[in-house]
């Protein structure tokens, strides 16, 4: 134990000694936590409740993906259990929102030996994370003089809010987007700050689908649905490790998968849960060629004439020639470069598709085969496909294949995006308009602390201005690991970071010392999310939505605070308190959401307690699944759609107008069609004589991203491996278990291996979200991905590549 | 309670995401090292290359969760030779702390691994299939937290009437050692047991 957990608070209003007692207990091991001191109450059969011990409803507010429902079984001001939804018959459509493994540890995250205790200001190096306590006022203190130094010398737009998703789903305690936080409305009051587009999950697909089908989420047809197709193919997409609730799609999709006869295939480099549990077939692909394989099928459906003529007339433009916008030269339509009549003069037949995807040539078309004749045909990616360095390219392409077959805005077919959700709206925790408009990329902040006011908006895609007017001086990291550890390329943030003349502050409010906290300058301690009140919105679902009332279950932490509350002290001190606060408290902030969500839901009690005893709320869909641009289809005249034709734009004028105005690194390629592109450490880079291995990085049931990523229990049942194929093994004298060296010419990380065929050869994957751990040579302990991982941005989003690597391997 | 509690696998819906693991550690405070429930991933399937240079395989990959299996003929109570290791009148076996020596055979005895030795106790223990629960009229825990609803209990002839008899699934052992009172839907991957088509993929998992 440190010395800090008994050193008694200065404060007056400080935490009692017996707080610290219990905590101490729940920290100290699981012994001291059963009643009457048993060894893990191993005799509880016999046990009594303690007379005092209540349940209170709960949330897991992570980026899962899902949300789910906790009851935490409270006993002497400490969470001793964790059970899950227990509402009604479990029938499903109105079935129990289950928890999954992450969320049943959350008493062992929550008093991890890693939980922040007290403000703390950083002493000694950035990154070397040693800290000094401090007191909530000196912390307000500091905060306020750094951030007026900031604005004063270089305005607003130096102050930066970090990408941060360790309390997705919450709402007045909401960690994402950053503009809907309380930092957001503390900035707002101060004149506003620069702002980013994007996420590290869908940058590119959010960008790119647009241009295909329009503006705004482009929608797909749910996973209730797959009982109305035919054939149901993924391509990439595990939702049994990134949808995993048993109120969410991973149910969902088991729940579908028992009524349907569709054949299920996964096109993906690693044979996932997802497919283990669902697929009747598994199709292994090079990383990042999805869109070759597309072109190899687009080849044979098109010259066999399996497509589907009528709806490409009627509803797409830039199919063929005809249907091309207006000046642009010939040669130029889809199926002109399908067949080999365009600029590049290469046919992509089976044989080139299979040369590129690794995929043997006869399974390419019999695949294209069997999606041309199943009607309907539902065709959904994940996201991992789209965060390769041609990520933007990968997933227009994917929508071509229901765009050719036209599956689009039918029941049982899809768009090709991922597939839908449905869910009702919560109510927002009001953070006022920022003055600022101008947003670099999610993936850019690191450039922008480097070289900020060279960043333009043709080179580095900046937005609201030609270019930004100053550098990156004030970072605000709430509830976010992306300072080190989900960002790319740990080693050279780590290098930007130790220049403190460049960033000058960074503060960070988190539960846990996470390896991005250790490069904080001030270190706010957070009150956990069963420490506070709050409400938690519907994960992604087919058939049922719901909301989570979640009341505070127990005291917060030592000195922990919540993130309201660590607003309203620095707005104090800035001068704009009666601003931020509106004279409301926290707790009134609450009963004022609750009022608005009513008026969106009556049905809701009148009462907030009401809601918060009965916890859960449980919306069932009924009919059958909803078919997004069902209309469009019908008459695309009459519902057109938001793209400038109106129409599917298999062609894209925009994108023809950005590729010939953008400044592109050598090598990158932004294109109006959808197209393969080989790319910088790809299948086909020479770089491979050096580094000759593909690495991904998967969702892992471990963690979510880098949340819950120190919790022991879930490191025991499902530990930290790099997946290595046997044949890649074998030629390394690597064994399953083995301690393995995984490097290029960014960094270096050691973990342990799993030497088995659910990864192809010449692919690896190490699980995204391990916890960064330098040793001294640093030499990467924790088997983070992101040590190897680029910063190179993707060409037309900017966003993150994260899966498009090169690496070698050899055993430690 | 019932009469001969039995557990039921529905290998369709089990993704092998190991949440009856963790509901299992909460909610009996099991220190690092024991596991009453496992979930063990058995995988198989190879790699070869045809004349154009391309991979052809026939991967398959499953996961089982087996806790104890609270037999019929439980082994570890043939083998305990002080009686702690006992099935009781609710069908439950379970340890009797007080007499637990600590001597192991019961953990040597039982091909599931179900009995645990406890450094801490100097003693065996294992699932009680949350007798505590069941008293209550809950569920065990880790049926009430399978998120895919892969996992169920019940009287073991009614489960039987409903989903067979069939457990003969690698890498399970012969049921006829202890006739454990568990049944088992498999899924299309699932091979038959004593099969050497995979093999237990996740050993420092289980
Ligand atoms: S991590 Fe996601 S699926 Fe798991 S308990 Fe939390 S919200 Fe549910």
């Amino acid at each position: 134990m440190s010395k800090e957990n008994s050193a008694p608070s200065k404060k007056k209003k400080g935490v009692s000694r017996r707080n610290v007692l219990k905590w101490t207990a729940a920290l100290g091991g699981v012994a001291s936590l059963s009643a009457g001191g048993l060894f893990y109450g191993l005799k509880k059969a016999n046990r009594q409740p303690n007379s005092d011990e209540k349940i209170v409803w709960a949330s897991c507010n992570v980026n899962c993906g899902s949300r789910c429902a906790l009851r935490a079984h409270v006993s002497d001001g400490v969470v001793t259990r964790i059970e899950t939804d227990n509402l009604g018959k479990d029938t499903y459509g109105s079935h129990q929102v289950r928890a999954c493994l992450r969320g049943r540890s959350m008493r062992r995250r929550m008093y991890a030996p890693e939980r922040l205790k007290y403000p703390m200001k950083r002493v000694g190096k950035r990154g070397e994370g040693n800290f000094e306590r401090i007191s909530w006022d000196e912390a307000y203190a500091l905060v306020a003089k750094r951030l007026k130094k900031a604005i004063d010398e270089h305005g607003n737009e130096s102050v930066y809010l970090n990408y941060g998703t360790g309390n997705l789903g919450a709402t007045l305690s909401k960690s994402w987007p950053p503009g809907a936080t309380p930092i957001a409305r503390l900035m707002n009051c101060l004149g506003g700050y620069l702002n980013h587009y994007g996420d590290y999950s869908a940058a590119q697909i959010e960008y790119a689908l647009p241009f295909t089908y329009g503006s705004g989420w482009v929608d797909g047809n749910t996973y209730a649905d797959i009982t109305n197709t035919e054939l149901f193919v993924m391509f990439g997409n595990n939702p049994a490790a990134t949808r995993m609730s048993g109120g969410g799609l991973v149910n969902d999709i088991v729940q579908a998968r028992k009524k349907s006869g569709a054949k299920i295939i996964v096109i993906d480099p690693r044979y996932t849960d997802t497919a283990a549990v669902a697929a009747d077939e598994w199709i292994p692909i090079h990383p990042g060629t999805d869109a070759a394989l597309v072109c190899g099928l687009a080849h044979v459906l098109i010259t066999e004439k399996i497509v589907d003529d009528d709806f490409l007339k009627k509803c797409c433009v830039g199919y063929d020639e005809d249907s091309l916008p207006e000046g642009i030269p010939a040669g130029n339509s889809y199926k002109s470069y399908i067949l080999g009549k365009g600029d590049d003069k290469t046919p992509k037949t089976p044989k080139w598709a299979s040369e590129i995807t690794g995929i043997p040539e006869k399974r390419i078309i019999q695949l294209a085969h069997e999606i041309g004749r199943a009607k309907p045909c539902f065709i959904t990616q994940g996201w991992g496909i789209q965060r390769q360095a041609n990520g933007e390219q990968n997933c227009r392409a994917i929508c071509m294949l229901p765009i050719l077959t036209g599956n689009v805005g039918v029941q049982g077919g899809n768009t090709g995006a991922r597939e839908g959700s449905f869910g009702i709206p919560f109510a927002g925790f009001p953070t006022l308009e920022n003055p600022v408009k101008t947003s670099i990329s999610v993936f850019g902040w690191t450039d922008a602390i480097v070289r900020g006011p060279e960043m333009t908006a043709t080179r580095d895609g900046v937005q609201g201005r030609d270019r930004l007017i100053a550098p990156i001086k004030f970072i605000w990291n709430y509830a976010g690991n992306c300072i080190i550890n989900q960002h790319s390329d740990s080693n050279r943030t780590h290098e930007i970071l130790q220049d403190e003349s460049k960033c000058e502050t960074i503060v960070v409010i988190d539960n846990f010392m996470t390896p991005s906290a250790r490069y904080a300058d001030i270190l706010l301690p957070a009150a956990f999310n069963l420490e506070e009140d709050d409400f938690a919105v519907c994960g992604w679902t087919s058939t049922m939505a719901y909301q989570i009332f979640a009341p505070k279950a127990v005291e917060p932490f030592f000195e922990s605070r919540t993130v309201y509350d660590i607003c309203t002290g620095v707005a104090e001190r800035m001068g704009v308190r009666n601003a931020f606060t509106e004279g409301r408290t926290r707790n009134d902030w609450a009963h004022w959401v609750y009022a608005k969500q009513r008026a969106n839901t009556p049905d809701l009690p009148e009462n907030l307690d009401d809601a918060f005893t009965q916890g859960v709320f449980k919306y069932e869909r009924k009919g059958k699944p909803a078919v997004p641009y069902k209309s469009f289809r019908e008459d695309p005249k009459t519902n057109p759609l938001p793209t400038p034709s109106g129409k599917i734009e298999i062609f894209s004028k925009r994108l023809w107008n950005i590729a010939h105005t953008w400044e592109l690194r050598e090598g990158d390629v932004i294109s109006a069609l959808p197209q393969y592109t080989p790319t910088w450490e790809g299948v086909s880079d020479p770089l491979r004589s050096e580094f000759p291995l593909q690495l991904i990085g998967h969702h892992y049931k471990q963690r979510t991203h880098s949340t819950y990523g120190n919790v022991d229990w879930l490191k025991q049942v499902a530990p930290q491996e790099l997946w290595i194929n046997p044949v890649d093994a074998e030629k390394r004298g690597i064994k399953h278990g083995d301690m393995v060296k995984v490097f290029n010419k960014r960094g270096t990380v050691i973990v342990p291996a799993k030497v088995t065929p659910r990864i192809m050869p010449g692919v690896l994957t190490l699980p995204q979200g391990a916890w960064y751990t330098p040793g001294k040579d640093g030499i990467d302990q924790g088997g983070c991905v992101n040590v190897l991982t680029s910063q190179r941005p993707t060409p037309l989003s900017k966003g993150n590549p994260q899966h498009t690597n090169l690496v070698q391997v050899e055993k430690a | 309670m019932l009469k001969r509690p039995a557990f039921y696998i529905d290998m369709e819906a089990c993704t092998g995401c190991k949440t009856c693991m963790i509901a299992c550690i909460d909610k009996h405070d099991l220190p690092k090292g024991i596991l009453w429930r496992r979930v063990s991933e058995y995988t198989g399937g190879d790699w070869n290359k045809d004349g154009n240079g391309k991979y052809h395989q026939n991967v398959f990959a499953y996961y089982l969760s087996i806790s104890c299996n609270h037999c019929e003929n439980p082994i570890c109570v043939r083998s305990c030779p002080t009686t702690a290791m006992h099935k009781g009148p609710d069908g439950i076996v379970s340890v009797d702390h007080d007499k637990c020596v600590g001597c192991r055979y019961c953990e040597w005895g039982c091909p599931y691994s179900a009995p645990q030795y406890s450094e801490g106790l100097g003693k065996m223990t294992k699932c009680d299939f949350c007798r505590d629960y069941q008293r209550e009229g809950k569920s065990p825990a880790c049926v009430a937290a399978c998120p895919n609803r892969a996992l169920h209990y019940g009287e073991y002839e009614e489960l039987a009437d409903k989903y067979g008899s069939e457990n003969l699934v690698a890498p399970l052992p012969s049921p006829n050692i202890t006739q454990p009172n568990l049944i088992i839907t498999p899924n299309r991957n699932a091979k038959p047991a004593g099969s050497q088509a995979g093999k237990i993929s996740n050993p420092e998992e289980v």
